[in-house]
């Protein structure tokens, strides 16, 4: 492994924690180290909660290890709303990968910030390239606003999907589909399996590869054949793939359709552009939002809020008047 | 409210690792805790069952926690708490603060104690008291506010 950072695991591990914090000097470490050219595959896997992602990625893990890549996962979950603590308990699907020195295993919870998953993940994820990991999966469960920003840290998006989490609707309104690269229906070792395989090929439209290879397949060993795909916006092919992770079938298939999608990438710079100008926006954004209330103050901001909770006016309204109020004292830096 | 504003900005807490050594098969105790310091406002990272003294280790190195909770219902808490320590000890890890739950004899205490161990918590301890003790031996709660 080459490591440009040139740290121990537990420098790592603490330079992590730096940027959760927002520690200033561990960001300029890598803002630093953004000047690098990037080497890892960044890899983004999402799904609903119970879907097997951990057990996914653990198994995808064990492939590529095999193949000889060292790997380092962020497992983001979210923090309570109310206290603010987290339960991090990804690690339980990836047991004895914690000790393989190819592996760097990171819990991360979301801590509620303005885009603070994204932001505190994308750059433990130049940390975690720097200390020379070739791939680096980040997982995030697929509810809420962490699932979009999934797709502005990844090179390549897998979307996990299992049998029993919703019907066909559910899958096409939650907006999951067209952040996928790869589309993965997980726990194909159970009956309802093909259902939700046959519903989510239809639902996207797949067209020839479902009526013409697929049949009947149900077993995940048959996923060698030619893949069902729907086209993304941008023109890749986005393989649907049946897997039992756990059962570790299909996961070849998985990690074969991800190494793909890599160098499908590599030829499409315009995806790496769209996610530079995102961050921007995302940091601005949250900058923006911190030097306003820094000018508003806690008890002025405070004031406002419960004017809003006795309807005295509509949130809008007294945004657009707090907001008048600071950008009238000078300019927002 | 205060605590809104405060979610605009990055945070810090206190990490805790939350680990079952050895081969019993009952978590729930280990579950209750968790619970308790997550509502306590800090985050936990749970390892699952069956966990070797290497892998609590190598997990507490990677995911830099403030303190290492164990909880060891097996009656083999006197090789496998030590042997934690141990491993933490190995990678430079020595000063986190270990504390164990589960059924652990009075007479075992003062000599898992000696070996490095922080604090016992038996079957009646609180769930205040232990979120207490936390609070009290994590070495680096001065730059790590709760």
């Amino acid at each position: 492994m080459t490591n440009a950072l040139r740290v121990s695991p537990r420098e790592l591990a603490r330079l992590i924690s730096g940027l959760e914090r927002g520690d200033a000097e561990a960001q300029q470490r890598i803002f630093a180290l953004y000047r690098q050219p990037p080497r890892a595959h960044m890899i983004g896997v999402t799904g609903a909660p119970g879907c097997g992602k951990s057990t996914l990625i653990a198994a995808l893990t064990r492939v590529w290890r095999r193949q000889g890549s060292t790997v380092a996962i962020l497992s983001v979950d979210p923090s309570s709303p109310f206290t603010g603590g987290a339960i991090l308990g990804d690690r339980i699907r990836m047991g004895e990968l914690s000790q393989d020195p190819g592996v760097f295993i990171r819990s991360m919870a979301s801590r509620g910030a303005q885009g603070g998953v994204a932001q505190a993940a994308a750059d433990a994820a130049i940390a975690l390239d720097a200390a020379g990991f070739e791939r680096i999966v980040i997982e995030t469960v697929g509810a809420g606003q962490s699932d979009i920003s999934i797709v502005h840290l990844a090179d390549t998006v897998v979307v996990v999907e299992a049998p029993g989490l919703g019907d066909d609707i559910q899958a096409i309104k939650a907006g999951m589909l067209e952040i996928a690269d790869v589309l993965v229906v997980n726990k194909a070792d159970r009956p309802e399996a093909e259902a939700a395989f046959s519903t989510l090929a239809a639902a996207l439209e797949l067209g020839e590869a479902v009526t013409g290879h697929h049949g009947p397949a149900g077993v995940a060993g048959r996923i060698s054949m030619p893949p069902a795909h729907h086209r993304s916006a941008d023109g890749w092919r986005v393989p649907l793939l049946k897997v039992s992770a756990l059962r570790a079938e299909g996961v070849e298939a998985v990690a074969q359709a991800i190494a793909l999608h890599q160098r499908w990438q590599a030829a499409h710079p315009e995806r790496a552009q769209e996610r530079a100008a995102q961050a921007l926006r995302e940091h601005l954004q949250s900058m923006l939002l911190r030097a306003a209330l820094d000018r508003i103050g806690e008890q002025q901001f405070n004031a406002w809020a419960l004017r809003c909770a006795a309807r005295e006016l509509h949130p809008a309204e007294a945004a657009a008047q707090l907001l008048a109020s600071v950008v009238k004292e000078g300019d927002c830096a | 409210m205060a605590e809104k504003l405060g979610q605009l900005s990055q945070t810090t807490r206190l990490r805790i690792l939350i680990a079952k050594p050895g081969l019993d098969g009952h978590d729930r105790g280990a579950k209750v805790i968790a619970r308790a310091l997550r509502d306590a406002g800090m985050e936990v990272i749970y390892t699952g069952l069956r966990q070797t003294p290497e892998m609590i280790a190598e997990a507490a190195l990677q995911e830099d926690v403030d303190a290492v909770g164990l909880s060891i219902l097996s009656g083999a808490h006197n090789t496998l708490l030590p042997r934690v320590v141990q491993a933490l000890r190995e990678r430079g890890l020595g000063d986190i603060p270990v504390f164990a739950g589960g059924i652990i004899p009075e007479e075992d205490i003062p000599g898992l104690k000696a070996a490095g161990i922080t604090a016992v918590f038996g079957p009646g301890a609180s769930l205040e008291e232990i979120v207490r003790f936390i609070y009290e031996y994590t070495p680096r709660r001065a730059h790590r506010s709760a």
